[in-house]
């Protein structure tokens, strides 16, 4: 592991100077953006019953994690096996692990740096705001615990679907592929007729505790649930497990 | 087989019996060869005989079917990582990264490579000086022409003073300058590393390495030094005469001179009579002398009077035409077995 710092940092700074993260970047903000002020809008029309946080992070899950994943991370390893850099970087003594770990820590934290910047809008209306009630801090802090936590994930399927893929584009597909079915296909399995069967009731326990809108929902009343973190971690885990033995077997192949 | 920097092996590559397929066929098929400490190696071979796929089983970057390599004694499947640590690689067409700067880049490869960071910027200027980089050191990989590009690929490649280097087509697309460039560069590597190129660029081979190996359909066959192939593959000295007299006598007059001395080809008339021929023969020695005397004593007039080698590029041509089987020429009873011949 004694590579992994290096190529975290070379990672993270091809990120920063690269012109398609700002890209992504303004395309995300200018999203978040318009869905806030369309939120406000309806706020201020009439009153809800949630804080606009909670809708916030609602369209979080069900439309921009599938802009910014994808954009950050398609390009990890579709672009250097394009080039054919990964096969230098290869060549030097570093494992296949840490050239994965490095780029799947360079997408989180790009991952976490645009999410932070969405704070800013919170901001905004914490200056502007009246009513102190739209400002619910549990609902706030929950929200972005969970996409921290839930980005774990996100971004390690990008990075598995750019390891995969051999250019971008193709990246960029599987990974909306993968998280749609992540993300609404566990949602709209639960209405499936053949899953009602009494034979398949370990396989409806699963797919009952891998629901992602209700571990948003527990995360925006402000209950951290262990066993949605563990669903996220060990997800994560496996699926760079999966990234790592990915890259080994095209090697192999190849 | 532990190394130490007092007692380093005098083998550093070595290749045992590799094969490597790809779903049922063989791209690499039995091939062995060794490469001694400050040798410079050329491998040999039309499009599609493997040569990449060998290279890369040595940089460990591609696993082997089956096979032995060693680099410097160890062995490159069970300790990849140590290995690595021993050798610099180029690939071919040379990839970097469009995005950085030459020195961001070399830095870059050098912390991979495990060098010390105050070792690594002196080291990191001499390369540069040494590659002729030092004046585009700030400028964008992606806005390089080819020929500084290669160079920085060779920068690279030396930048961890490995113990071997591989190249895989060094020249290729390059203008002769360039190519100039790039050849004083490697043979500057000469004695202190171990080189290996891969190449199509037959004359390119012929000046800069120590010895040949000619790959073919996965299998080595033919090495040694660009003379010992010459004498081992075409066997023949040709002499290139422009004559003319009575053709009819020459075969008598050849005869005299040495008995092997045959007439290969004729060619002409020309205009002033002359005729092109060219006489081939087994011997090695100079027989220009005695030729030139029995051709004047037969009245035989000689304009130009040359000893031809055959080059590299004739070498290679016989070498990858002909198949496994066929023993076609006359000294072939002699040959000792190539490396990496089936038993």
């Amino acid at each position: 592991m004694r590579h992994f710092l290096t190529i975290f940092s070379h990672e993270v700074r091809m990120l920063l100077v690269n012109t398609s993260t700002y890209l992504a970047a303004v395309v995300f903000l200018f999203v978040m953006g318009f869905i806030f002020t369309f939120l406000l809008e309806v706020y201020s029309a009439a009153a809800q019953e949630t804080s606009p946080a909670y809708d916030f992070f609602r369209l979080f899950l069900g439309f921009a994690v599938f802009i910014v994943v994808p954009l950050t991370t398609m390009k990890s390893f579709s672009e250097e096996r394009r080039l054919g850099t990964l096969e230098t970087l290869l060549t030097t003594p570093v494992s296949t692990a840490e050239v994965v770990l490095g780029k799947y820590g360079a997408a989180y934290f790009i991952y976490l740096l645009l999410w932070g910047s969405t704070a800013g809008l919170f901001y905004l209306l914490h200056h502007f705001a009246t009513d102190p009630r739209l400002l619910d801090p549990g609902t706030l802090i929950g929200g972005y615990v969970y996409i921290a936590v839930s980005g774990l994930l996100f971004v390690a399927i990008g990075v598995f679907a750019s390891a995969l893929a051999r250019n971008q584009a193709v990246a960029l597909v599987l990974a909306l592929a993968l998280l749609f079915l992540l993300i609404f296909g566990t949602k709209l399995s639960l209405d499936i007729q053949f899953l009602q069967l009494e034979a398949l009731r370990p396989v409806r326990g699963a797919l009952d505790y891998a629901q992602v809108f209700q571990h948003l929902d527990d995360f925006s009343r402000g209950i951290i649930d262990t066993r949605h973190l563990f669903f996220y971690f060990t997800g994560t885990a496996l699926t760079l497990i999966l990234t790592i033995l990915g890259v080994e077997a095209r090697l192999l192949h190849n | 087989m532990s190394t130490t920097d007092s007692n380093p092996p005098p083998l550093t590559i070595e290749v045992e019996h590799l094969v490597r397929t790809y779903g049922g066929v063989a791209a690499v098929d039995d091939v062995s060869f060794t490469v001694r400490r400050g040798e410079i190696v050329g491998l040999l071979g039309p499009n599609g005989a493997g040569k990449s796929t060998t290279l890369r089983i040595l940089t460990g970057f591609l696993p082997a079917t089956s096979g032995i390599v060693r680099i410097c004694g160890i062995p490159v499947a069970s300790r990849t990582d140590d290995a690595k640590r021993h050798i610099g690689y180029m690939p071919e067409n040379n990839p970097l990264p469009e995005d950085m700067r030459v020195n961001e880049y070399l830095y870059y490869r050098g912390r991979l490579k495990e060098i010390g960071r105050e070792k690594l910027r002196s080291r990191l200027d001499e390369v540069l000086e040494l590659c002729d980089l030092k004046r585009i050191q700030h400028r964008i990989i992606g806005k390089l022409s080819k020929g500084m590009r290669q160079r920085v690929g060779i920068a690279e490649a030396i930048l961890g003073e490995p113990d071997v280097i591989i190249m895989d087509e060094p020249t290729i697309g390059l203008d002769p300058h360039q190519i100039l460039i790039v050849r004083d560069l490697i043979g500057g590597l000469r004695g202190r590393m171990s080189v290996i190129i891969s190449s199509h660029i037959l004359p390119e081979i012929e000046v800069t390495c120590d010895r040949v190996l000619i790959i073919n359909g996965g299998r080595i066959v033919a090495q040694g030094t660009p003379a010992e192939l010459r004498r081992e593959v075409l066997g023949l000295t040709h002499y290139e005469v422009h004559l003319a007299g009575e053709l009819a006598a020459l075969p008598a007059v050849l005869a005299q001179v040495e008995p092997t001395l045959v007439i290969a080809s004729t060619a002409g008339p020309d205009a002033d009579g002359f005729h092109h021929a060219t006489f081939t023969t087994t011997r090695d020695e100079e027989l220009g002398e005695p030729l030139l005397r029995a051709l004047a004593a037969q009245s035989f007039r000689v304009r130009s009077f040359s000893r031809t080698q055959p080059t590299l590029e004739d070498v290679f041509l016989a070498a990858t035409k002909r198949s496994w089987d066929v023993v076609d020429l006359p000294n072939a009873a002699s040959r000792k077995p190539e490396g990496g011949g089936r038993k």
